[in-house]
């Protein structure tokens, strides 16, 4: 595995990627902590998505990988290599700059063929390449080209390719996508994670949009405060969220605060039957409810009771096209949002109508309150 | 799908792995960076703070230690006499330079952009051109036997020559001649950042022109007109060649005086003296601007 | 720029026409009394008149055919060659390293490298003169090129700081995770696109050291005056009109070298 890192990409007999091991990072700037004793583990070749909000620490976490943030104390290892010393053209890394970071006094080619010419690869194998790299991102009729002559989408292929052309084991990237409209992002986000997919290298991908990282990623590591708050797989973290931040930052969620006591919820006063937490909080521990939109139901009035309902009267119904939002104010004055598709003809509840919200025991999720302990990881 | 810390026995450490290189390593890179900067340093420390320092201590001393004589002869008449003829020539210098300096700024600021740069072409060309050049036009120009001369009688304004040189009014007009670029261009810098908006925004509220001119648009342009009016002050202070030469040995400029002392008399402790009293003005009045304006880029209207 | 005022607040060309004369009147003020110094040292008489009465080459002929205007020109340009290349050396790096540090202690650097231009030049050079006697360094190329370095670093320093600002160091970070090291980033992808910075910096170094008077005044002497050194000194005595023509060649030079300037400066950076 102790393949010295300046030697020309191989090919062929070396593996195409390698794990991470990230321990116990410190890196803070005056009394700012931008990560707060950080471990981590990525396997070899996954696509793994550091997530977080702006200031949270996961572009910091990035920079370390890639060597241009030096941290006060901590530990990273690609395979069993030691690198958090390395200066950053020693790590043998690829990476991709939120602004793409082209050479605008170097054409396409010119820039593709920059770190092969580092590498000292001989002139007619560094054509082959580069032209094998254009055809892959479909500019083959670029190569000539000015920077300044590519549009966001094609500069933004160059920079990946420019960041994989010398096979490296590890790619790194910063909110790559950022700079691009929705329908090029959505795009680009499937043509990166089949890039992925078609090298496999293992990938390092940071972004604050939650959507990008459910779509792209095997696993995601959530970033806050800079600690890892939670580390699955992106459905897990949907589901399963397991603290309060985690929950509201992913995918559109209601908050109820809750009672905890010996294993049995209750809200506002009222018992919920049978929303059992799945790991029971200490006693008495306040909680809170979270409930995604699209598992709730709308329950007339008079309905039969089900097993976990909440009363309340509809606030605002919003249509949005493919579905309809209906907003719940309960008795206790909290707000919940229910998402469901609309039949056509079908008639909406009317705004003040007493209505319940009803849901399953395996949707509900219960969080602690305390919204910025760290969680390490469900069981 | 625990946070997998099952690799942690591999080489992993306790609490601070790593701190102690990490730590050698940035303070490394620190000092590799400023490194940088030395050869430069180096330069102006043995050029400028040595030779400067060197002068401070000439200006404290005479053959018997410590003195300061060299500054109490400093109160002589004819060297307060310079001083004031020194002060005066800047002033005038300054002002006449705001007032031909600013108009010309802001119409520069407002005309379309090839025009413009034309314009900041025309006050550029002089700034490219040796000092001497142009103080040698002016003399050339100015003398009585000149071509401002010639064609004043040509036209029949005046009879006989006027002496327009080696006086205070033909080295005013040198000085300004050579100033006037540092006043227009942070002027100019600075009224390119004033949007017409504000202007319009006062018409809109019912202020004449004239009147949004002076409430609206003078005191946005504020940050130039001091950098200008500050440069040109205390570069005029410190002032040697034009004067010299268009002073023709009638105006004793301070600058003029040091030189003097140095080279006629060989009166080191006095030229130092003087070189100090011109060092604290001119430091003073920069640090007192930068004070008061809380901007220290004035170095940058240059 | 309105024909017609659009509102009764606005100003037309015409009421402002005392503003556009008094600026054409500035305007000649500034570059007249320079370029006339052409014509004029064409003339064949010693009291340069415009237009002259007769024309001739006469004090062209007389600059070139005197050794010491020509030893001088040599000096004065060795002087500016080699205090535009340790100028530009020094004040690139220094903006480099200022550029990366951004730290307490660079700040105080940046100071420092500005100095130069803070200080009365009088001072400077009567404190170089003073400082230098013992040094032997009075009166030799080197020395002059130090003193001018000195003037010229603190121009360098601003325009290729102006160039980093411009510059996206994301490139030199993308460069450093391909492979290069360092210097090689800067070499390869940094320096390329702060050329013109650079060049621009090298440029007004070159005319600062050429221009330069007051310190070659008290510097440079016996065979190592400078031109401007002897300009000076034959502008005190009697106006000699060979600096005419010499004036009229640096005319030129400026004009030139201005144009190249602006050439690099109006040259799109990406």
């Amino acid at each position: 595995m102790a393949t010295p890192a300046d030697a020309p990409a191989a090919g062929g007999n070396r593996s195409a990627s390698l794990p991470i091991t990230i321990e116990r990072l410190v890196k803070s700037y005056g009394s700012f902590k931008a990560l707060d004793d950080v471990s981590l583990s990525i396997r070899s070749g996954e696509f793994i998505t550091l997530l977080g909000p702006s200031g949270s620490g996961k572009t910091t976490l990035l920079m370390v990988l890639a060597g241009f943030v030096r941290p006060q104390s901590g530990s990273v290892r690609f395979a069993d290599r030691e690198v958090v010393l390395l200066p950053p053209h020693k790590r043998d890394i690829g990476m991709v700059f939120q602004n793409y970071a082209l050479f605008p006094h170097m054409t396409v080619a010119g820039n593709l063929a920059y770190p092969l010419k580092l590498r000292n690869v001989p002139a007619r194998e560094i054509a082959g390449r580069v032209e094998r790299a254009l055809d892959l991102i479909q500019l083959s009729a670029f190569g000539e080209r000015r920077i300044d002559q590519l549009s966001g989408g094609q500069r933004q292929r160059v920079a990946l390719a420019r960041a994989v052309i010398f096979e490296p084991r590890i790619l790194l990237m910063d909110e790559p996508l950022s700079a691009l409209d929705k329908n090029l992002r959505e795009q680009m986000q499937l043509e990166v994670r089949r890039l992925h997919d078609r090298l496999g290298m293992t990938t390092v991908y940071v972004t604050h949009d939650q959507r990008e990282a459910l779509t792209m990623s095997d696993r995601i590591a959530v970033i806050n405060r800079g600690r890892v708050v939670q580390l699955d797989r992106p459905r897990e973290l949907y589901e399963r969220p397991s603290t309060h931040f985690v929950a509201s930052f992913i995918g559109e969620s209601s908050t109820l605060p809750i009672e905890v006591r010996d294993g049995r919820a209750s809200f506002a006063g009222a018992p919920l039957l049978s929303a059992a937490p799945a790991p029971a909080p200490a006693s008495s521990a306040p909680s809170f409810l979270v409930l995604r939109p699209e598992k709730l139901r709308l329950l007339a009035d008079a309905a039969p009771a089900e097993a976990n309902v909440i009363a309340g009267h509809v606030r605002q119904n919003v249509f949005q096209g493919d579905s309809i939002v209906t907003y719940v104010r309960t008795a206790s004055d909290h707000e919940i949002a229910i998402r469901r598709s609309l039949r056509t003809d079908e008639v909406l509840p009317e705004v003040g109508t007493a209505v319940r919200v009803g849901f399953s025991a395996e949707d509900a999720i219960i969080v602690p309150a305390d919204a910025d302990a760290p969680q390490t990881g469900r069981p | 799908m625990t946070l997998a810390l099952d690799q942690i026995a591999a080489g992993g450490t306790a609490s601070g792995a790593n701190e102690e290189a990490l730590r050698r390593q940035a303070h490394g890179e620190r000092r590799s960076m400023l490194a940088l900067t030395l050869p430069a340093l180096l330069l102006v420390g043995f050029v400028v703070l040595i030779p400067i320092g060197w002068l401070f201590w000439l200006s404290f001393v005479d053959k018997s230690g410590f003195t300061l004589i060299h500054y109490q002869r400093l109160l002589h008449p004819t060297y307060l006499l310079t001083l004031r003829t020194t002060f005066e020539l800047a002033f005038t210098v300054t002002v006449v330079c705001l007032l031909l300096g600013y108009p010309l700024a802001y119409l520069a600021s407002q005309l379309p952009r090839r025009w413009a740069s034309l314009v900041l072409l025309c006050v550029l060309f002089p700034f490219w051109t040796s000092l001497l050049v142009r103080t040698y036009a002016w003399l050339v120009l100015l003398q009585r036997r000149g071509l401002v001369n010639t064609w004043l009688q040509k036209l029949g304004i005046i009879e006989e020559p006027l002496r327009l040189v080696h006086n205070f009014t033909g080295t005013a007009i040198g000085m300004t001649h050579i100033m006037l670029p540092f006043m227009v261009l942070p002027l100019y810098a600075t009224m390119k950042t004033i949007s017409e908006d504000y202007m319009r925004a006062a018409a809109n509220l019912g202020a004449s022109p004239i009147r949004a001119f002076w409430q609206i648009y003078v005191p946005l342009s504020f940050p130039g007109l001091a950098a200008g009016l500050i440069v040109v002050f205390v570069l005029s202070l410190g002032f040697y060649v034009t004067p010299a030469l268009l002073g023709g040995g009638r105006v004793m400029m301070w600058a003029m005086q040091i030189e003097r002392s140095t080279t006629v008399y060989a009166d080191w402790g006095a030229a130092s003296a003087m070189g100090v009293v011109l060092l604290v003005i001119t430091l003073g009045i920069l640090w007192l601007v930068s004070r008061l304006t809380g901007s220290a880029k004035l170095g940058e209207a240059r | 720029m309105l024909r017609q005022p659009a509102t009764s607040t606005q100003i037309t060309h015409l009421n402002r026409l005392w503003l556009y004369v008094l600026c054409g009147l500035v305007i000649v003020f500034l570059i007249a009394p320079t370029l006339l110094v052409i014509p004029m040292s064409f003339s064949d008489s010693r009291y340069l008149s415009f237009p002259p009465e007769s024309w001739s080459l006469r004090w062209y002929r007389a600059y070139f055919g005197s050794l010491e205007w020509r030893d001088a020109t040599v000096v004065s340009l060795q002087a500016a060659f080699l205090t535009t290349i340790v100028a530009t050396v020094t004040g690139t790096l220094a903006a480099y390293g200022l550029h990366l540090a951004r730290s307490g202690a660079g700040r105080l650097v940046q100071v420092a490298l500005t100095l130069p231009m803070m200080i009365p030049v009088i001072l400077l050079a009567i404190g170089i003169f003073l400082f230098f006697a013992p040094l032997e360094l009075n009166n030799s190329l080197s020395g002059l090129v130090l003193a001018h370095t000195v003037l010229a670093l603190p121009l360098v320093l601003i325009s290729v700081t102006a160039g980093f600002k411009s510059f996206d160091m994301n490139q030199e970070m993308v460069a450093r995770s391909m492979g290069a090291s360092r210097p090689r980033a800067f070499l390869t992808v940094t320096l390329p696109q702060i050329r013109n910075s650079v060049i621009s910096g090298a440029l007004l170094a070159f005319i600062t050291s050429l221009d330069e008077v007051v310190i070659g005044l008290l510097i440079a002497g016996g065979d190592k005056a400078t031109l401007t050194r002897r300009m000076f000194l034959a502008l005190r005595d009697e106006i000699d009109p060979t600096i005419a023509a010499i004036s009229s060649l640096l005319i030129v030079l400026s004009i030139v070298l201005l144009a190249v300037s602006q050439y690099f400066q109006s040259e799109p950076r990406d």
